[in-house]
């Protein structure tokens, strides 16, 4: 048979190859062709709407507000020429570095307490404390604004009631400033928390039973074991979120609108201010971009961890 | 109803060559196997029979046509996978039914097919569950099932069993040898244990390091490999492989594997070992060779006395392992008259068994 | 042996084991306790949300009862007055028909180019799958000032397909990265097996993927509609008239009439608003939380 199949085969070669001429090739050429197009939308849409903005930035913050000549780096030597551009700085990264350093902070002692838990219950708990998470932060910045409204404050109404006296919540400057800041950590913890307790669920649980053996207490299993196994999520999580507490403008715009006295500003309201409010795009512009260098190195990092993550995964 | 024959094929991934140059001619309704250790290439080759790879060099003919640049689609093939790759979202039957479909069978024709699958295989029942509610065996069923209903030119096989426990691979392995005898279908057949070729083959390709060592029938394979890779990969436990000097002794040959120790080499292989005489060789021997003393084929000069290094009872016969020279050799005997390790026993080497290999080029003399 | 000799160890043991379930327990306890002080903390805003909707404008006004509960009796004006004296319904509206083709648009964009930079791959596929999640990474404060000529230029400033425009700038980096993932985890026989059944590469997706991948698409599909349900910064920067606003800005601007702050009215149009995320929540927990992980562990 095997003859068979040698002698019969050198007649049909070229006839068969012609035939079939490339078409594997052809196929497979045709495969990028279709992968490429189905990527198409995606990509005019990055193209168009955020790579092209990004860059139309950058000569917009070099126009005058009539923008109808160049003017350099005229806004950007103006904008860092005044103090409340300053103000808006160290506000910034007080209420960013604050709110995050709390988010991680709160979410990493409630997800240890779900985790605690046993299975049954664990599901609702975490489904109740999501809740600040899920509803649009607009409308939930609208119901702090009501809890902390100067003469109806619900709190104060419990402060009062303990006898001390009312706190001016959103009036003054400094107590703005805690306001704005607990309203982002309620807002974030949650997101915090699901992270880490996911995270905490994909730790090997024979790694516990090992150093339960080995005598590890639980202070020491979480120094040793979680701790290490959770460190990428953790870092992954906490510059994620520096980047969106960073450029957050939801809760200052709604709360205070960067009052009192421009103390609650941060880079995005400040710049909505300058920018829609006052109708100085450019300036505007070169505020926002003033966000793009931390961004910039906070998102390097994120890349690198989620990078390291998905190697330890797969 | 196909032949498959492959021509100087080559794959090469970026700079390491995968398979190098092969030859094979698969004849209509034959069941080849494929076997080697891992990354020796079989895989790619199958993948290259089945179009998932891109031929680097060389040709591949499917019933008398090359068939190189066509894609799987349209090469009348079907493929079982280790994983079974079914859709998860699919009862039994789409699955079986999804290639039908898309060639835009009619549904009586699909249905008549797929329930005639599903008696070979004995699956009728499990026609509407999901893979998620089948066994192992049942999902592997399922998958042959997949390829039985296109009744493709050929079957592929890519290490289907690997993936199911001890018991339910031999059950299966039978199961696809029947199967092949009811529809009778040229089979090529990937995988790594070595019973699984034996069993089911026609004829079994034993590949390493990307190239064809030998193609032979199981029972030639066992009898007559033709290197010391085939050698030792056919065969449970592994031919012993033991270094040894050829002595002339008178008209005779003898084969000296240590001080003490030199066996004879049968009459009947003198003249084919004679012009080797006086050089260092290794000498092959399988386990089932290395035996107590038995009435039936005892020859004396055949017998040695060594000691035990470790015994390993199997239950209906016992493995034992000595060293000689530095260099560790298993026997395989009766239990009832097996020692303990450390201590001396008698044994007799079956040398009308034996193989010798030149070590220089590891091909068998 | 004696029988103290026993006993001794015995009880040692005995002691220790009770005091291991004590521990345990306390443990638990304490858990218990510290949750609900959390679960306090994180549900005040929406439980006095409900409180104030549900009473009248009189008691709210009150400023010496309890603003905790509802004292005078639970009472619909305000949604009353919400719906039938305010935009509020133009605002659900025009927020229903952007996210709704938010959604549209962001699944098939993203389902397509997952596939095919998950699956099919072609020459800088890599490159784009890391340039996608860096786009992700740019936040919508930074994009708004330059969007808002670019939506001025195109004609949609002030109009609600202005939105409809931008906001798939905030799902389409998330969705088609969560679905390579969910794409990639999909074993590679599977489109081999389909490639031998004679699939073409559309059919491999629509008949193979996306009922493979169902879970990640429901998930892309509940983050690109609470993203775009919520999404304020851009309807606050392009969008002006009572009529093309949509609900997050609408209810936080448009409801409050000079001075005077309709709390009763506005915590009912924030509840209402806040309703379809939360509801949507309460029926998909488990999607919802898949999706918002797997952009960290997939991939």
């Amino acid at each position: 048979m095997a003859d068979a199949v040698q002698t019969w085969l050198p007649g049909l070669q070229i006839s068969a190859r012609r035939s079939a001429s490339r078409g594997l090739k052809q196929f497979l050429r045709h495969r990028s062709t279709i992968a490429f197009l189905m990527c198409l939308p995606l990509m005019i849409i990055i193209a168009a709407l955020v790579i092209y903005p990004a860059f139309y930035s950058i000569y917009l913050s070099m126009l005058n507000k009539a923008q109808t000549r160049l003017v350099g780096l005229g806004n950007f030597t103006f904008l860092l020429s005044r103090d409340v551009f300053w103000m808006v700085v160290q506000q910034t990264a007080i209420f960013a570095l604050t709110a995050v350093f709390f988010k991680a902070l709160i979410g990493l002692v409630t997800a240890h307490l779900i985790n605690n838990l046993p299975a049954r219950g664990q599901r609702k708990w975490r489904g109740m404390l999501l809740v600040p998470w899920v509803i649009p932060l607009a409308l939930s910045s609208l119901a702090w604004w009501w809890l902390f409204d100067p003469t109806h404050s619900a709190f104060n109404w419990i402060i009062t009631g303990l006898g001390f006296h009312e706190i001016p919540w959103l009036s003054d400057p400094y107590w703005a400033r805690f306001s704005v800041i607990l309203v982002n950590v309620w807002y974030g913890a949650p997101f915090f928390l699901i992270m880490y307790l996911a995270a905490l669920k994909s730790v090997p649980e024979q790694l516990y039973e090992a150093a339960a053996i080995d005598g590890a207490n639980a202070w020491q299993k979480f120094r040793h074991i979680t701790l290490p196994m959770m460190r990428n999520i953790i870092a992954i999580t906490v510059l994620f979120s520096l980047i969106v507490t960073f450029a957050n403008f939801d809760i200052v715009q709604i709360m205070t609108a960067g009052g009192p006295r421009n103390m609650t500003h941060v880079f995005a309201t400040y710049a909505f201010m300058l920018g829609i409010r006052s109708g100085d795009l450019p300036l505007g512009a070169a505020t926002s971009l003033f966000m793009f260098p931390i961004l910039g190195i906070a998102a390097i990092f994120i890349l690198r961890g989620v990078r390291k993550r998905g190697r330890e995964i797969g | 109803m196909a032949e498959v024959a492959l021509r100087n094929v080559v794959k090469r991934f970026d700079e390491v060559e995968a398979v190098r140059s092969i030859n094979l001619d698969i004849p209509d309704n034959e069941f080849v196997v494929l076997v080697g250790p891992s990354g020796c290439g079989k895989s790619t080759t199958l993948r290259m029979i089945a179009g998932l790879e891109e031929v680097t060099a060389g040709d591949i003919y499917i019933g008398g046509e090359i068939v190189n640049d066509l894609p799987p689609k349209d090469r009348d093939i079907a493929m079982v996978f280790q994983n079974y790759a079914l859709y998860p979202h699919m009862t039994a039957f789409e699955n079986m039914s999804f290639g039908l479909k898309l060639r835009r069978f009619p549904k009586d024709e699909i249905k008549r097919r797929v329930d005639n699958a599903a008696r070979i295989l004995d699956i009728a029942e499990l026609l509407d569950r999901k893979p998620k509610a089948l066994s192992g065996g049942q999902r592997q069923r399922v998958a042959m099932g997949r390829a039985i209903v296109r009744n493709p030119k050929v079957f592929l096989f890519d290490e289907p069993l690997s993936n199911l426990d001890a018991k339910l691979r031999v059950q299966m392995r039978t199961e696809i040898k029947r199967v092949h005898q009811m529809v009778k279908t040229t089979t090529v057949y990937v995988t790594h244990d070595q019973v699984e070729a034996m069993t089911l083959a026609d004829r079994v390709v034993v590949m390493n390091g990307g190239a064809i060592e030998q193609i032979a029938s199981p029972h030639d394979l066992y009898h007559n490999p033709k290197t010391r890779f085939v050698a030792g990969f056919i065969g449970s436990p592994a031919m012993n492989f033991i270094r040894c000097h050829m002595e002339q002794n008178g008209a005779g040959l003898r084969a000296r594997i240590s001080d003490k120790i030199s066996l004879p080499v049968p009459a009947s292989l003198t003249a084919r070992y004679q012009p080797h005489s006086g050089k260092a060789l290794i000498l092959g021997l399988r386990p089932e060779h290395l035996t107590e003393p038995r009435r039936s084929d005892r020859d004396q000069n055949c017998e040695f006395d060594i000691t035990l290094d470790v015994v390993e009872p199997m239950g209906m016969e016992t493995m034992v392992y000595f060293t000689v020279d530095g260099q560790e050799i298993c026997g395989r005997v009766d239990p009832g008259s097996a020692k303990g390790p450390g201590e001396v026993m008698r044994l007799h080497a079956n040398m009308n068994h034996m193989h010798l290999i030149d070590p220089q080029t590891d091909a068998v003399l | 042996m004696t029988s103290a000799a026993l006993s001794a160890p015995a009880k040692r043991r005995l002691g220790a084991r009770s005091s291991l379930r004590r521990n345990r327990r306390w443990a638990l306890i304490t858990s218990y306790v510290f949750l609900v002080i959390f679960a306090i903390f994180f549900l005040i805003p929406p439980y006095y949300m409900i409180v104030t909707a549900f009473k009248s404008d009189a008691e709210v006004a009150h400023m010496a009862t309890n603003p905790w509960i509802i004292a005078d009796g639970i009472t619909l004006d305000q949604f009353r007055i919400l719906l039938t004296q305010t935009d509020f319904l133009t605002f659900f509206k025009n927020t229903v028909i952007v996210t709704l083709c938010v959604v549209a648009i962001t699944m098939v964009v993203s389902v397509l180019a997952a596939f095919s930079l998950g699956r099919m791959k072609f020459w800088g596929s890599s490159v784009l799958a890391t340039g996608i999640f860096l786009t992700y990474l740019v936040p919508d404060t930074l994009l708004f000032i330059p969007l808002f000529q670019i939506v001025k230029a195109v004609g949609l400033l002030n109009s609600y397909w202005g939105m409809v425009l931008v906001y798939p700038t905030l799902t389409v980096p998330f969705c088609t990265w969560i679905m390579i993932g969910y794409f990639q985890s999909i074993p590679k026989e599977l489109d081999e097996a389909a490639l031998i059944d004679g699939a073409s590469h559309m059919q491999m997706l629509t008949k193979i993927f996306i009922p493979v991948a169902l879970p990640g698409i429901i998930a892309a599909m509940i983050f690109a509609f609470t993203v775009s349900w919520a999404a304020f910064v851009y309807p606050m920067a392009f969008l002006y008239s009572a009529d093309q606003q949509v609900l997050t800005v609408g209810t936080v601007t448009s409801l409050i009439r000079a001075d005077v702050y309709k709390w009763g009215m506005l915590m009912a149009g924030a509840l209402l608003a806040a309703a379809p995320p939360l509801v949507i929540y309460a029926f998909l927990m488990d999607y919802y939380i898949a999706g918002l992980t797997a952009g960290a562990t997939k991939g």
